[in-house]
């Protein structure tokens, strides 16, 4: 197996060319061409492996399925910790549940597309010898039957585009989950949102055939585009009366009708959009993510553009041909001839999709090119988000379909979801290429990526505090007002109304999802008992007024934080946070008060000192950083209380500067000479200027450092956090190696005591267990390398940060001091005339 | 700052101008003031050390001349309280303004009280203030105390007669003004105080933050991290700049109308003592002319005698009264105007300089940025 692992392209070739001789050449051989010349050559391989394993799974028995799966599985269950033996199960739990962070399964995607490989590798190699034959026409229809016409027919009569997807192993278990989704109307917004491959699956597909937005959108033509269009025209084509664009995939021919539809269709999803691979494939996944993290745009060029225009380009037809040729080149002309395209198909489709596909392309594309990731993420967000309204309008659109005769339905069933799929690799492209951040040499690539996703075209503003009820029932609401550039939201500003515990439902989300991956989740300001207790009682005392003010200024940098994050913003819990209507109260959140905020993120500091004793920390950076951390902690937390100190003095001297304006204004009346007593009271009102001033000051002090110090603080803890989170992941791979250890042991002792019947079970737990170990430790570098990006990142944001603070506090001291030379300047001559 | 060069016709042998408490020292708790004056002559400079005993000596004996007609109405210049190098905090709360820093504003008003008392028109010309500004023997070390007792006496007495009714109409407004004024004096010099001591504090904290700040300079060659230790560094500069402008601010508050203010307030304390020095007179007479009416006719005669001593003393003091009155009116108001003027430019001066400051700050991240 070892031996295995480490070439990763080599068990690639290897299994291209088993495929080739199983099905027929066109499919592969480009891929293989690619192979060869381009770094992508890796990801197409991989797909190809897929589809290999897809077929061999098909081919072969069901209980070759089970072996296929479940090196799929493992991995999986590993990255949720949530371990499941049936492999199926497994997905619906990935897919169904809104616990699983998409980036989890996006990671999921990315461990095991090195581990995968070689267990394909070994399936395909020994799979695919015996079904070569039986591939072909009938047999392989019977088996694949069982595998995934199951699937397909679940899928067929809830929505049959899900099924395009399911050519990889995982397929079966993706099935249910969709069915799942498919089938519950409302609730299923919720559950596709958190996988991003459940999302991309539903999601566009609702876009498509639901979406009402206007298709200027599709005018912005995105180099990605091009190559999303051709699967989709591939599709669409396939679905339009001229058949013959399903025959062009050569897996197609093997199998027969109502199957090679479908599956064709899935192969033609599957190489083309690798992406589709990563949800489910994990080999798809690593590719994808290792081309998107260097040049995003051209290799999906290269892959998708050549891909299809290898494998379907000529057998769709001079439009597609054209359309994939010229897409290099002509984006915009292109998407506009996909839509085109996409227009003409026949059907029940017809009147729904044309305007749609586009759409979702080009908001795709829109975000893929300038900004890859960070478009391509709010493309799949939005998707999430629509999901929930698009479902009704899906339900129709299934039932139109059952209308048509079988294999119609199947067909636009195969082209609609070819086009999902395509579109959700993409997205889910997009939002992998954060998360996996595997290989430390990307690392810097990436920053620099980041650099430019820095600007990102979202800002959020937290307005117009308001009590809402009355007592101690009362709370606090907000006006969450997001202003976007980005394609990824329907409108350009929007607005809702949010409670403070909203806030902090969204973290506990967030942080539950992203926070086992290294994530530095922006942490939110605490509950406070005795401000609000204030706020409550209702005084009109300037503390209450203060402090809704902080918080509310708190809550701002939180959610501009969040969004800013370029992995975060794709969350579809974040969306959902800035564009819908009505949240779900968030109940988990009552008993995080402030104390009891503070105290997690004590303990958790208290842990990681533990367990930094008990860990032989490999790597010096982490070691350093933590010491660093923890000394800047305490730098900050000094800092606050200075600051706070000086904010105290401020108010105070305003206090005081408004005392001597009311004496001077005094004495001024008291004066009998009139000169002296005009200048007393013009003082009295320069005074009070200056309290104003003074006033402002203090908040100026408050909010460009106080606080921003207190966020630093509380920024820290979340660093602290995702070094909690790296070290748990390397004490569970070290578990396991000790428990490989002593299975080795026992494996010894059997050798000893000569029981081969026992020693046959106890290698197959070493091979687990082995497995498992090599999968930790990939946990922990990914965990690892995800930090370490994170805490650049974090570093870089400060730095940034704190010079942007200190110039707009600059700015505005500059300011009040020349307010005052303003009042100075009048007052002289006043004091001049005294006399 | 209030003397009336014009008025004097001085028999002192220094120019009042040239009068300079020049330093300070401090001698235990004792502290000594080196005065310093040209000699009128123009060949010298007399050099003495006073400590405040002496000033307090110089005083009394001014309070103490019997000999001159219409004493009682004259507004002494008043003396600040007794300072002490680490003074008590009621001591401290009692110096007001005077009292922060190290003692040039306590000094200032020394030099002020000495000038002023030898500008007077009539204080000057007492044998005392030739010799406390010229003589090199300390002359205050002995004698006095008696007066003191006095002073005092006579103090609880004007309490007394705060409420009598004025004969003249001039002086009961100007008592009744008093009254107000002094109040109002002593709460704006009091709200000033407080001030100044927040700015203090003020520059005080952005000392702190800008150390502190220092410390948090990371080390890394990680550029970022290089990027967020030059940040902090200026921005440790920064707070050095607002720490000095606050604390030049408060200098000159204290400097200018700080000690005007407190001036100010101590003046009208003075006059109010002068105005109850006249009442208490004021009573005095009157008890006389009752007694010589109903004097009998034999003591009529000798009744008559008193009564007419007292009316002309009281005249006198309220005639010198009167001219101490309109001439501090004129010295204050003059006095309050510089203050002011001064007050304005300075914070002016330094308002410009820290913008001119903190633009460059401005500038200089915005360059970094």
């Amino acid at each position: 197996m070892d031996s295995i692992l480490s070439p990763t392209i080599e068990p690639s070739n290897v299994l291209i060319k088993p495929p080739v001789d199983l099905m027929d050449d066109p499919l592969f051989e480009p891929v293989s061409i690619q192979t060869a010349n381009t770094p992508s050559s890796k990801v197409m391989s991989d797909p190809s492996d897929d589809f290999v394993d897809l077929t061999n799974n098909i081919t072969d028995s069901p209980d070759e399925e089970d072996t296929a799966e479940s090196p799929v599985a493992d991995p999986e269950e590993d990255n949720t910790e949530i371990p499941l033996d049936e492999p199926a199960e497994e997905f619906e739990d990935i897919f169904g549940s809104e616990t699983e962070a998409p980036q989890e399964e996006v990671v999921e995607a990315d461990v095991t597309v090195e581990e995968t490989p070689t267990d394909k590798v070994e399936e395909a190699s020994s799979v695919t010898v015996p079904p070569v034959d039986g591939k072909t026409g009938s047999d392989e229809e019977g088996e694949a039957i069982e595998t995934s016409s199951d699937p397909i027919i679940n899928l067929g009569a809830d929505l049959p585009a899900v099924k395009t997807e399911q050519p990889p192993p995982a397929s079966q278990a993706f099935v249910d989950p969709l069915e799942d989704l498919l089938s519950d109307v409302s609730p299923a917004a919720e559950t596709q949102q958190p996988p991003p491959a459940s999302v991309t699956f539903a999601d566009p597909l609702v876009d498509i055939i639901i979406d009402d937005s206007p298709p200027a959108e599709t005018q912005e033509p995105p180099r990605a585009s091009k190559a999303f269009f051709d699967p989709l025209e591939d599709l669409l084509g396939a679905v339009s009366p001229a058949t013959e664009t399903q025959q062009p995939p050569p897996a197609s021919q093997t199998f027969s009708d109502p199957l090679v539809d479908l599956l064709s269709a899935a192969a033609e999803a599957k190489i083309a959009t690798p992406a589709t691979v990563d949800l489910f494939d994990e080999e798809g996944s690593d590719f994808f993510t290792e081309a998107r993290q260097t040049k995003p745009a051209k290799q999906q060029k290269s892959l998708f553009g050549e891909a299809d225009e290898d494998l379907f380009g000529e057998p769709l037809g001079a439009t597609s041909k054209k359309a994939v040729s010229t897409e290099p080149k002509d984006k915009p002309v292109k998407t506009k001839a996909a839509s085109t395209d996409v227009s003409n198909m026949g059907g029940p489709l017809q009147d729904s999709t044309p305007a749609e596909p586009a759409d979702l392309f080009s908001e795709e594309a829109v975000a893929t090119v300038p900004i890859v990731k960070n478009t391509s993420a709010a493309s799949s967000k939005t998707n999430g988000v629509h999901s929930e309204e698009d479902m009704d309008i899906f339900a129709e659109a299934t039932v139109e379909l059952s209308l048509d005769s079988p294999r119609e339905e199947r067909k636009k069933d195969v082209t609609v979801a070819p086009s999902t799929s395509a579109a959700a690799p993409l997205s889910a492209a997009a939002s992998l290429v954060k998360p996996q951040a595997a290989a430390l040499e990307e690392l810097e690539e990436e920053e620099e990526e980041e650099e430019q996703e820095d600007k990102f075209e979202i800002l959020v503003s937290v307005k117009d505090p308001e009590k809402v009820g009355d007592g101690m029932n009362a709370y606090m609401g907000y006006k969450v007002t997001t202003q976007t550039q980005m394609p990824m939201f329907r409108n350009k500003t929007f607005t809702v109304r949010r409670r403070f515990s909203d806030f902090l439902g969204l973290y506990e989300k967030l942080s539950e999802k992203h926070g086992p991956n290294g994530f530095i989740v922006p942490p939110p300001p605490e509950k406070s008992i005795l401000g609000m207790t204030k706020v409550k009682v209702g005084k009109d005392d300037s503390s209450a007024a203060d402090f809704v003010e902080r918080r509310r200024a708190a809550l701002e940098r939180y959610l501009q934080r969040v969004v800013n994050h370029p992995s975060l913003l794709q969350d579809p819990d974040v969306r959902e946070f800035l564009e819908r209507d009505e949240l779900p109260r968030a109940t988990s959140t009552q008993a995080l008060s402030g104390a009891g905020f503070l105290k997690m993120i004590n303990k958790a500091t208290d842990a990681v000192s533990k367990m930094t004793i008990k860990m032989n920390e490999s790597d010096v950076w982490f070691e350093e950083k933590l010491q660093e951390v923890e000394s800047s902690d305490q730098h900050f937390r000094k800092l606050h209380a200075l600051v706070e100190s000086l904010v105290v003095h401020r108010k105070e001297l305003s206090l005081n500067t408004a005392g001597f304006a009311k004496s001077t204004a005094m004495l001024g009346s008291a004066e009998d000479n009139t000169a002296l007593s005009r200048a007393l009271s013009q003082l009295a009102e320069v005074e009070d200027k200056m309290e104003q001033l003074h006033q402002d000051q203090a908040a100026n002090d408050t909010f460009s450092f106080a606080e921003l110090i207190a966020d630093y603080i509380r920024l820290l803890g979340a660093v602290r956090g995702s070094f909690d989170h790296r070290m748990k992941a390397w004490q569970r791979w070290q578990d396991a190696q000790t428990a490989l250890q002593k299975k080795r042991e026992t494996e010894a002792k059997l050798l000893w005591a000569n029981k081969p019947d026992k020693l046959q079970l106890a290698k197959e737990e070493i091979a687990e267990w082995e497995a498992k170990v090599t999968q930790y430790e990939r946990d922990f570098e990914r965990v690892s390398a995800t930090v370490r990006k994170e805490v650049v990142r974090f570093e870089k944001e400060k730095a940034r940060n704190c010079k942007r603070e200190i110039i707009n506090y600059l700015e505005c001291l500059l300011q009040s001091q020349q307010q005052l030379i303003k009042y100075w300047e009048a007052f002289l001559p006043e004091a001049k005339a005294i006399a | 700052m209030m003397e009336e060069v014009n008025e004097v016709t001085s028999t002192l042998s220094v120019d009042i101008q040239s009068i300079k408490v020049t330093e300070v020292v401090k001698d235990g708790a004792t502290l000594t003031f080196l005065i310093e004056s040209e000699k009128l002559s123009g060949t010298g400079v007399y050099h003495v050390d006073r400590t405040y005993d002496d000033f307090e000596w110089l005083q009394q004996h001014l309070f103490s001349q019997e000999e001159v007609s219409g004493i009682q109405g004259v507004i002494f210049p008043p003396l600040p309280v007794k300072a002490q190098a680490n003074a008590s905090a009621k001591v401290i709360k009692q110096l007001g303004i005077l009292g922060l820093g190290e003692w040039q504003a306590y000094c200032k008003a020394m030099e002020t009280f000495v000038r002023q008392i030898a500008a007077h028109s009539i204080l000057g010309k007492n044998n005392a203030v030739e010799i406390f500004l010229t003589s090199s023997d300390p002359p205050g070390r002995h004698r006095v105390r008696k007066n003191i007792f006095n002073r005092l006496s006579q103090a609880m007495e004007g309490m007394r007669n705060e409420g009598h009714k004025d004969v003249d109409e001039f002086f009961q407004t100007e008592r009744d003004h008093n009254l107000v004024f002094t109040g109002c004096a002593k709460t704006a010099a009091e709200r000033f105080l407080d001030v100044v001591q927040t700015e203090q504090k003020i520059a005080v904290a952005c000392g702190h933050f800008s150390t502190a700040l220092r410390l948090c300079v990371e080390q890394g060659e990680d550029p970022d991290q290089l990027d967020f230790s030059k940040v902090c560094v200026k921005l440790s500069e920064v707070f050095e700049s607002i720490q000095k402008n606050v604390t030049s601010v408060a200098e000159n508050n204290v400097s200018t109308l700080g000690l005007g203010l407190d001036l100010e307030s101590r003046y009208q304390e003075a006059e109010k003592e002068m105005l109850n020095r006249r009442t208490c007179k004021l009573v005095e007479l009157e008890t006389t002319r009752r007694n010589a009416e109903k004097a009998k006719p034999v003591k009529k005669a000798a009744m008559e005698e008193v009564k007419k001593a007292a009316e002309t003393e009281f005249d006198h003091i309220s005639g010198v009264a009167k001219e101490e009155i309109a001439r501090l009116q004129a010295a204050r108001v003059k006095m309050l105007q510089q203050a002011l003027v001064q007050w304005c430019e300075k914070q002016l001066l330094t308002a410009k300089e820290s913008a001119d400051q903190f633009n460059q700050h401005l500038q200089a991240f915005r360059g970094m940025a």
